[in-house]
């Protein structure tokens, strides 16, 4: 499962509910972090999450996937030879080749997924997983991440890059095997960035989006009526009842405009939408994540 | 102290600066559209503001090129621009690209095989930082035409807010990648000039890239070798004009501990590179202002004149409020610290989305307010 979606709409704390939710039912779940964002690591109060599975909690399993680490696997796999893959990694022209072919680091963070995700791991003695879920780079960035793998196909047009690439992207349109969601925000721009997304997905990479997290939902504590009613009491008043009649009324504002861009994100997109709730604690540690994570299932 | 109109007092050029989702565009508009009203000609370059704030101000989707805002909006809002002009600009970072392959090609012929090399195509998106580069060269190059007051420039929003700074290296240091492109020359040249060892590390290499893909890069960066200088230079140029002392960054954030966490780096890493930071702006905070301390009060308050069952919603949603505000306002005072700055500006958390000019004004109202204590009592009679 890849959860994408623009910067900044909470896609690290979806991914880890939807993880979370997926353990908690007793799946082995390895969740990956991609391009070190560390984030995992502060949620869990570890140190550090490296290129190597971590257990965080029953069935649930965590890795950062470091492009670097990713292309030296790959390359220990690829080459059996050992003076080989010496020669290889002192070179200085090999570490340039890696960084400045655009989309390498991408294809191989693919690649590593990939292999998470087999019932029989390349890497020795591999745990096998029943769900590997990707917290993926923001969108942007995002359909360029999942086309990788066909544009490598097509630029590499013969050798051993070439059928990796082609697995790869057979991986990624295996809709059995690969499932994209995408995280939103009940805000305009958020709104239009995920049903650009849907589409670009569609036509640009040819995968269907399986669900829409829409994230961040104030509650509907005040009708219409209830929110005039304390307007025109806030400015009748004086005093505290004042500031907290106009907290009320600005919340079911923003509740109301909030439902009117989930609206327009159901009418828009061809995915099923789910909602997760705003969750008002100023830190959210792995117990807010989790109760998250109940919702996530619906 | 610090208002907007401080902070760009004699400065040429305004970079907002900050991770996405953030509301850097509308920031950047608000900003432009607040210095256009106090009589200066302004640009705004932007990269993808959102599509009824755009229509509002009567701007088409992309172009490349600047257009004017039409100064009847402004009066319509109740402003008069006095000789102030607001001009915007929707940035197309590969059309950018292609122009600035077309000025620096030393001729047609090494033009057209740059353009047409599948490598350059995905160049353009897929090297990190390249967007971020070519906002910054347009920014140069409208800067040189020297028709403005002011530009403003809305940074596109990458996953992280330090590829900006760095993209004009980065790129600079993969176009001259001089090892690899003896290395590729096809003749024998580059495997005299490596020895035995390079003849052996190329086969390896074939078997794991295929041979194509060798080839196209070599013939990208053949193509590109002629151009390095021209690109060095202008990249140069492009940091001295990030560097100097009317230029400002203004690092915009919101509230929460990652967005702060990350404007900290973000300045840090401005003071290093020792770049002009003017000051930091907070989007959608949860102001305190008059906040009672006391919910159960408030709740015992209202029951008379609205009945038990809302007064209990009411204080179960100040609770809530409360909890935001004392988070932001945490977030915000360790912000100040860290940066040893007093340039904080906090606009609130407004009602609306910002979708029309009127709506910038309203948020120009807590920019362009003259400290914290003015913002604090707008926010209070709003």
């Amino acid at each position: 499962m890849i959860v994408t979606g623009k910067g900044g709409v909470g896609k690290s704390t979806v991914s880890l509910a939807l993880a979370l939710a997926a353990a908690r039912q007793g799946k082995r779940t390895v969740l990956c972090e991609v391009a070190a964002q560390e984030r995992l690591s502060h949620v869990f109060h570890r140190a550090e999450v490296g290129f190597h599975e971590v257990e965080m909690a029953e069935n649930l399993w965590v890795i950062s996937i470091d492009p670097d680490e990713s292309m030296r696997e790959y390359v220990l796999l690829q080459l059996k030879v050992k003076a080989m893959r010496d020669l290889l990694f002192r070179s200085r022209i090999f570490t340039y080749l890696a960084a400045a072919t655009p989309g390498l680091k991408e294809l191989v963070t693919i690649g590593k997924i990939w292999e998470l995700a087999l019932d029989d791991r390349k890497v020795k003695q591999g745990r096998s997983y029943d769900l590997v879920i990707v917290d993926a780079p923001a969108t942007g960035h995002g359909v360029g991440f999942l086309q990788t793998p066909r544009t490598f196909a097509n630029v590499a047009r013969v050798g051993p890059i070439r059928q990796q690439a082609e697995i790869l992207d057979r991986f990624i349109h295996d809709p059995k095997r690969t499932g994209v969601a995408v995280v939103a925000l009940p805000e305009e721009m958020p709104v239009n960035e995920t049903v650009k997304l849907e589409r670009d997905l569609g036509s640009e990479v040819g995968v269907e989006v399986e669900r829409i997290y829409c994230n961040g939902l104030y509650p509907e504590r005040f009708d219409d009526d209830e929110a005039e009613r304390l307007a025109e009491l806030a400015a009748e008043r004086g005093g505290p009842g004042r500031a907290a009649c106009r907290a009320a009324v600005s919340e079911s504002r923003r509740a109301r405009a909030q439902r009117e861009q989930l609206a327009r994100l159901e009418e828009l997109t061809e995915a099923p939408v789910t909602t997760l709730p705003f969750l008002f604690e100023p830190e959210l540690g792995v117990e807010q994540i989790a109760a998250l994570a109940a919702g996530v299932d619906r | 102290m610090a208002s907007v109109a401080e902070l760009l007092e004699d400065k040429r050029v305004c970079i907002c600066a900050g991770s996405g989702g953030v509301g850097k565009t509308t920031t950047s508009a608000a900003i432009a559209a607040g210095m256009a009203a106090r009589g200066k000609r302004v640009a705004v370059l932007t990269i993808d503001p959102a599509k009824r704030l755009a229509d509002s101000l009567g701007l088409p989707e992309l172009g490349n090129v600047e257009r004017q805002v039409d100064p009847a909006l402004f009066a319509e809002a109740g402003f008069d621009l006095g000789g102030g002009e607001l001009w915007a600009m929707m940035l197309d970072s590969k059309q950018t690209f292609d122009e600035v392959v077309r000025k620096h090609a030393p001729d047609e012929e090494t033009r057209d095989r740059i353009l047409s090399n599948r490598i350059y195509e995905q160049l353009s998106a897929a090297l990190a930082g390249s967007q971020e580069y070519m906002a910054m060269e347009k920014l140069f190059e409208i800067h040189a035409e020297d028709r403005y007051d002011l530009l403003v420039l809305d940074t596109p929003p990458s996953r992280d807010a330090l590829d900006f700074l760095d993209a004009p290296k980065r790129l600079t240091q993969f176009i001259e990648g001089r090892a690899l492109q003896v290395f590729m020359r096809p003749a024998g040249l580059g495997m005299k000039i490596f020895g035995r060892g390079t003849s052996m590390m190329f086969s390896v290499l074939r078997r794991i890239t295929g041979v194509d893909l060798l080839e196209d890069l070599a013939e990208f960066f053949q193509a590109f070798s002629g151009m390095v200088e021209g690109f060095r230079e202008r990249a140069r140029r492009v940091n001295e004009l990030l560097g100097d002392p009317r230029t400002s960054f203004l690092v915009v954030c919101a509230p929460q501990g990652e967005p702060i966490s990350e404007a900290v780096y973000f300045h840090r890493k401005l003071v290093e590179a020792e770049m002009p930071f003017g000051g930091v702006i907070v989007n959608k905070v949860h102001y305190e202002g008059e906040l009672p301390d006391d919910a159960g009060e408030v709740e015992a308050e209202l029951a008379e004149a609205v009945g038990g069952d809302l007064a209990r919603r009411v204080a179960e949603n100040l609770r809530d409020y409360a909890a935001l505000a004392a988070r932001d306002r945490r977030n915000v005072a360790h912000l100040a610290a860290e940066l040893r700055t007093r340039a904080v500006i906090q606009v609130p958390y407004l009602d609306e989305d910002v979708h029309d000019l009127a709506g910038l004004m309203e948020i120009n109202r807590y920019l362009f307010a003259s400290g914290s204590e003015e913002r604090t009592r707008i926010a209070a009679s709003a």
